[in-house]
């Protein structure tokens, strides 16, 4: 495949909490052919807090990530953090506004000279590289896995911005779950908001929102949660154990999609990065591969089943044949419809 | 519920808040669509539909003082899915923005999280989170917030208790603190650009505005 070269953005959680997202999306892309560019010396996009202050401000913020890339050559950029992603694409298009960027030039005292593009890692892999380039690298099916993927509300939101998958039904991780091998349950909480940064300051939303979305999944009977945002996975994993204090009665391990994507690829341990995930993945692969062993079982049975069938079938054609040739022989005319229709074949 | 006098309806606040959004809060027919699906509502005072009735007239005090602005999670539940295609979202921020700068915080924990935040950006450029929560609990004197997350995380090497600091960390302080200085002011820009404008295309600094097509590549579309 021909390898792609794209500027990369890996947004300050990378750093921290969501290193497991930073590692399996490194390995991910070098599989799959895509060259990242680390844009040199990159700053915070300024997060949900910076547009709640002003737009202005977190567009500042977002215009020096760019004026970095710009130096060194970087106008396309990904990045696996759909809050970043929000930020830098709603950087732009309020940049389109002269005075608008004008007054984010007086701020950063930087103008942006190129016109810079921004997209989600998810979304590169989907369009760019294509999920049959993704079925390829799979040395590790994840048969008998049962996964939901859960969205978050900004990957996908607002339509008309993000431009990509759907709004209310986004299928992109299922598509690229399903080719990994695994059975994707039709979750209805795949853009329910799990509380983003409200999980400190109004700290009763985190159960009451990320709780909710656990709850219906364990329901369901989902072995993991697979998420693309380090927010969403942070609320739904690391505060797990605050949804169960109130009330949730299932242990989910929360996975990013890459992650799962290394596992199938056959990467290592380094590179699936799963120890760093706060609730244990491994009773998911439990379930898996115990599952995948019926699943195995079953194909074996009935395979033999078919071949049984075939057989008998066979036999009968055998038989009928031999019994039409007989009656074909004693009346032409023919009772049965394939008899006559035999007749009528010998008689054309 | 409280009441609400509509004999006092300030319709200056409604332009304002119609202005600095880009948003006509006036196409709100009050379908109800942005309640129904907002996440927040059930810690609300005025749930969001209510709020843009209230800024439809004019109530500015009730508004800006609402705990509900501060509580708005900028999900864009509420603007994927106004039937009027309002930014409802983009409205709540500017609520939020407005209120600030009238030294309103109807939820003091969130406004000391989103100081937490900028000042962490502030000293190193990045985000830190073991420093956005050290700044967030001395803000807030929630000493013990989170504290049943550390042993989760902290045996992981996860987090990095020291921050990563940029090299560019002074230029990302600059832009905060131009900021409080006024500089983005857009009536200061309006008048810088108007001259810059009388002068010829790159009379001052950005001057090569009016020749650039636009930020985005896909703009067009």
């Amino acid at each position: 495949m021909s390898k792609i070269t794209l500027g990369y953005f890996p947004g300050c959680s990378g750093l921290g909490t969501s290193a497991e997202y930073e590692k399996s999306t490194r390995a991910v892309c070098r599989e799959l052919g895509i060259d990242l560019r680390e844009i040199p010396d990159w700053n915070c996009c300024g997060s949900t807090p910076a547009h709640t202050v002003d737009p202005v401000l977190s567009s500042a913020f977002s215009a020096r990530v760019f004026a970095q890339g710009e130096q060194v050559g970087i106008t396309d950029v990904i990045t696996p953090c759909p809050s970043c992603l929000s930020n830098l694409r709603n950087a732009l298009r309020h940049m389109d506004d002269e005075l608008f960027a004008a007054r984010v030039d007086a701020l950063t005292e930087r103008p942006l000279k190129q016109e810079h593009s921004i997209k989600s890692v998810l979304q590169v892999i989907v369009e760019d590289i294509g999920l049959d380039s993704v079925k390829a690298r799979v040395r590790k099916p994840l048969t008998g896995l049962k996964a939901v993927a859960y969205y978050g509300c900004l990957m996908n939101r607002p339509e008309k911005v993000m431009r990509f998958d759907d709004p209310e039904n986004p299928v992109a991780m299922d598509q690229v779950l399903e080719v990994l091998g695994a059975e994707v349950l039709p979750f209805p909480l795949k853009v329910d908001c799990c509380g983003g940064s409200m999980s400190i300051p109004a700290r009763r939303s985190t159960p009451h929102l990320a709780g909710k979305i656990l709850d219906l999944a364990g329901e369901m009977g989902a072995d993991v949660v697979v998420v693309a945002c380090p927010l969403c996975q942070m609320n739904l994993d690391l505060r797990q154990g605050q949804s169960r204090a109130a009330g949730l009665k299932y242990t989910l391990p929360v996975p990013y999609f890459t992650q799962l994507m290394a596992y199938a690829f056959g990467l290592s341990d380094a590179d699936t990065a799963f120890k760093l995930l706060a609730e244990d993945i491994a009773p998911a692969f439990t379930c898996m591969s115990r599952r995948s062993d019926e699943i195995k079982a079953e194909e074996a049975r009935k395979a033999v089943l078919a071949e049984e069938k075939a057989r008998a079938a066979a036999e009968k054609a055998a038989k009928t044949q031999a019994g039409t040739e007989t009656a074909a022989e004693k009346q032409p005319g023919g009772k049965s419809r394939a008899n006559s229709a035999s007749a009528a074949g010998g008689a054309a | 519920m409280e009441t609400v006098c509509l004999n006092k309806q300030d319709n200056s606040f409604t332009r304002a808040v119609e202005e600095r959004s880009g948003q006509v809060v006036s196409r709100c027919y009050q379908c109800g669509n942005c309640t129904a699906g907002c996440p927040m509502s059930f810690l609300f005072d005025y749930p969001v539909s209510r709020i843009m009735r209230l800024i439809q007239a004019g109530q500015k005090e009730t508004v800006l003082s609402s705990k509900a602005i501060w509580l708005c999670a900028a999900c864009n539940t509420c603007t994927q899915r106004c039937p009027n295609e309002i930014d409802v979202s983009g409205v709540m921020d500017t609520c939020r923005q407005m209120a600030r700068r009238e030294n309103k915080f109807g939820v003091h924990a969130v406004r000391a999280f989103v100081n937490a935040f900028i000042d962490s950006v502030k000293f190193n450029g990045r985000s830190h989170e073991v420093g956005i929560m050290a700044l967030y609990m001395l803000y807030t004197g929630r000493f013990w917030t989170d504290v049943d997350l550390a042993p989760k995380v902290l045996p992981k090497g996860k987090m990095a208790i020291l921050p990563h600091r940029i090299n560019g960390r002074a230029e990302v302080a600059a832009i905060i603190s131009r900021y409080k200085q006024g500089f983005s002011d857009p009536e200061l820009v309006r008048a810088r650009l108007a001259a810059a404008g009388g002068q010829g295309a790159g009379a001052s600094a950005g001057g090569d505005k009016g020749s650039r097509a636009g930020h985005g590549k896909e703009a067009a579309s």
